[in-house]
């Protein structure tokens, strides 16, 4: 699909039913419209009421520590010998990656409707675990739905969950993973509309939660402006982040959209190579399409069905991807790259043994493409690179696939 | 006139409701759902819902979820789903036929392609789950020029607005979701469906059916004194299920089902 360049000067997507250009919109079965209505019109509600906005900063300082900190990677960079690379230090949040900027602020809208029980999907758990952190600091009944697959290969974060007094739902249905997790979530939804809130973990799903994540996220990148302005005297050169749903990229991406000298890169999981098949790569292989509530970029088969997606990293292992990165790409605005399992272990014992910290696969992916970029780049340019969350969930993954037994 | 608005003309005229069975295609077998199609119209069927199968059926519950994995094992699609409503109607030219399904498959297969193959298949309805009004003006433009007629869904907590909205759009009929939940749930309030239909009938003159929950011959002759169809799905489907591959079976139990759901439905008058 071809769509005329349209100037990000006075960016202001999406519009009031939830479009970005084509992508987008509210796909949902009609007894969700209302909840959804309901849901859309507290979020611009109170994303306007400065009493909910101090709360919530109150939240994000005290609870999740923010702001995380700029890290100039020092050896890194020279080792690259080219563009200086920073990371946005999102893995020192509270829980270990971005996904609590969000889970902090749908639970406040949460409990602003009245509503008092919570349910949420995940894929490697981290969403899960951010989720069910929440509604224990609110008192608030947490329902997770997880593919069978993912609770096998993350148990520890299930476990984690079960701690923070969340129940864990094993979905059996479909292809066991993320996809039909958040299907099983959306049934839930529909069938207890009257006392549940959704929390959707990415910039995908019907309208507005791709608006409303993001917003939610845009925290990243608008610390991160004012962060690098004030260590380096100017904004990046080029961002980059690691995409699956694409939270943490719209969170960093976001500000910067009408700043044209800054290059954006979105990073998706190749898996193990694009012409393989095996990959978990919509807007590098994929066409247009519908599913979860939105029209995307989706990886399905030639009748359209939705198709397997593989990846290392459980995070990125989903076969949409949030709309607005659909329009960044066909807009030209933002440009998707992809980085192989391979690649990204690559990245992540690099960045391990270099600089002394752990990245979570999902932000390994993009220190593999920073660490590509950089050596094309002169000494005098700065790349920000979106380490959106820690190792640690990692180790037993990273452990297997080396044949060591822990 | 549509094959959907002259059934229910002719219905009307004979002081009967519509019986609408849901079967999902190539479930448990693309063999099966043809000759299934016909027996379920001498069993009593007056239209046929023919689900399309998809890989994430979100406003499905497991009865569905699992009838559309078993198709699919079998290579189930859109064009086949469509093949086998152009064979059904070389052997009957008078029952009406509404594909059910997600948006997506139409998608990849191309709004235009879609709507013209239904059209030579035969086919009469289309009722989409995951695209509401707001996101159907392309294909319900194609769908009106070609004399398909959109089915929409309506749910307990639709809004006045929004049910004169699809009261407008929508042709044939309109198929109101009996319950907060997805299909085949149990927790089915009667009286609550009789409130709401009658708030609905104030807003739109479109024939109504009413499906999810309709489990048994006592519930379809309950909702036939109030609605103008009654759609059953999950319990026929489960009878598929539990045959287990057992087609002759299958197709036996789906048709005791219907028959006593016909016969129950016709007494209640």
């Amino acid at each position: 699909m071809t769509i005329e360049y349209t100037s990000t000067e006075s960016y202001n997507l999406p519009d009031e039913r939830g479009h970005f250009g084509p992508y987008g919109g509210v796909f949902v079965a009609e007894t969700l419209m209302y909840p959804i209505q309901e849901l859309r019109d507290a979020y611009y509600r109170y994303m306007k009421d400065p009493e909910f906005l101090a709360e919530l900063d109150y939240d994000l300082k005290h609870y999740v520590g923010r702001p995380s900190p700029i890290y100039y990677a020092e050896r890194l960079s020279s080792m690259l010998g080219g563009a200086q690379v920073f990371f946005k230090r999102e893995d020192l949040n509270h829980t270990g990656a971005h996904k609590v900027n969000n889970t902090v602020g749908q639970a406040l809208l949460a409990k602003r409707m009245g509503k008092q029980r919570v349910i949420a999907e995940t894929g490697a758990g981290q969403h899960g675990v951010a989720t069910a952190t929440v509604a224990a600091r609110l008192g608030m009944e947490c329902v997770v739905y997880m593919g069978a697959v993912d609770v096998e290969r993350q148990a520890l974060n299930v476990f984690r969950m079960k701690l923070l007094g969340a129940t864990v739902v094993p979905v059996e249905s479909g292809s066991k993973t993320l996809k039909d997790a958040l299907n099983e979530a959306m049934r839930d939804w529909v069938t207890n509309v009257d006392n549940t809130f959704y929390i959707i973990g990415t910039v995908a799903g019907p309208h507005p939660y791709p608006a409303m994540v993001r917003d939610f996220q845009a925290v990243i990148g608008r610390e991160a402006r004012q962060q690098m302005k004030e260590l380096t005297g100017s904004l990046p050169d080029a961002l980059v982040a690691c995409v699956g749903g694409g939270s943490n990229a719209i969170g960093l991406f976001y500000p910067f959209i009408n700043e044209h000298g800054v290059a954006m890169y979105g990073v998706e999981a190749a898996g193990e190579g694009i012409a393989t098949g095996r990959h978990s790569a919509p807007l590098s292989a994929g066409k247009p399409g519908v599913l979860h509530g939105n029209r995307t970029y989706l990886m399905e088969d030639e009748d359209g069905e939705i198709i397997e997606t593989h990846s290392i990293s459980a995070g990125l292992d989903y076969p949409g991807v949030g709309p607005e990165h659909s329009w960044l790409k066909d807009s030209g605005r933002a440009t998707y790259v992809s980085i192989t399992d391979d690649e990204a272990m690559e990245a992540f014992h690099t960045l391990t043994r270099i600089e002394g910290i752990i990245p979570a696969l999902e932000s390994s992916h993009a220190v593999a493409y920073a660490m590509k970029l950089a050596p094309t780049m002169s000494k005098d340019q700065k790349i920000l690179v979106n380490l959106s969350g820690r190792g640690d969930k990692d180790i037993n993954t990273i452990a297997r696939r080396e044949g060591i037994t822990l | 006139m549509s094959r959907l608005t002259a059934k229910f003309q002719t219905l009307k005229q004979a002081n009967r409701k519509a019986l609408i069975p849901f079967i999902t295609a190539g479930d448990p077998h693309p063999d099966f759902t043809v000759p299934a199609m016909h027996a379920m119209v001498e069993a009593g069927a007056d239209i046929i819902e023919l689900g399309v199968p998809f890989s994430d059926p979100m406003a499905d519950g497991p009865v569905i979820q699992k009838a559309s994995e078993r198709a699919l094992l079998h290579k189930m699609s859109l064009r086949r789903v469509l093949d086998m409503v152009e064979k059904f109607r070389s052997n009957d030219s008078e029952t009406p036929v509404v594909l059910m399904g997600y948006l997506n498959p139409v998608e990849c297969m191309g709004y235009r392609a879609f709507v013209d193959r239904a059209r030579s298949a035969g086919v009469d309805g289309v009722l989409t789950v995951d695209m509401p009004p707001e996101e159907s003006s392309d294909l319900l433009s194609l769908l009106e020029q070609a004399g398909i007629d959109p089915i929409f869904l309506l749910a307990p907590n639709s809004t006045d607005e929004r049910i004169r909205k699809m009261g407008q759009l929508g042709r044939g009929y309109l198929y109101y979701v009996s319950l907060k939940g997805v299909t085949g749930a149990s927790h089915l309030d009667l009286s609550d469906v009789r409130r709401k239909l009658s708030e609905i009938r104030a807003l739109t003159d479109l024939p109504l059916g009413v499906g999810f929950g309709v489990k048994n011959a006592e519930i379809a002759a309950t909702i036939s004194k109030f609605a103008d169809a009654v759609v059953v799905g999950s319990a026929l489907v489960e009878k598929i299920e539990v045959a287990r591959g057992d087609s002759g079976r299958a197709l036996n139990d789906i048709v005791d089902l219907l028959k006593s759901m016909r016969t129950a439905m016709d007494a209640s008058f």
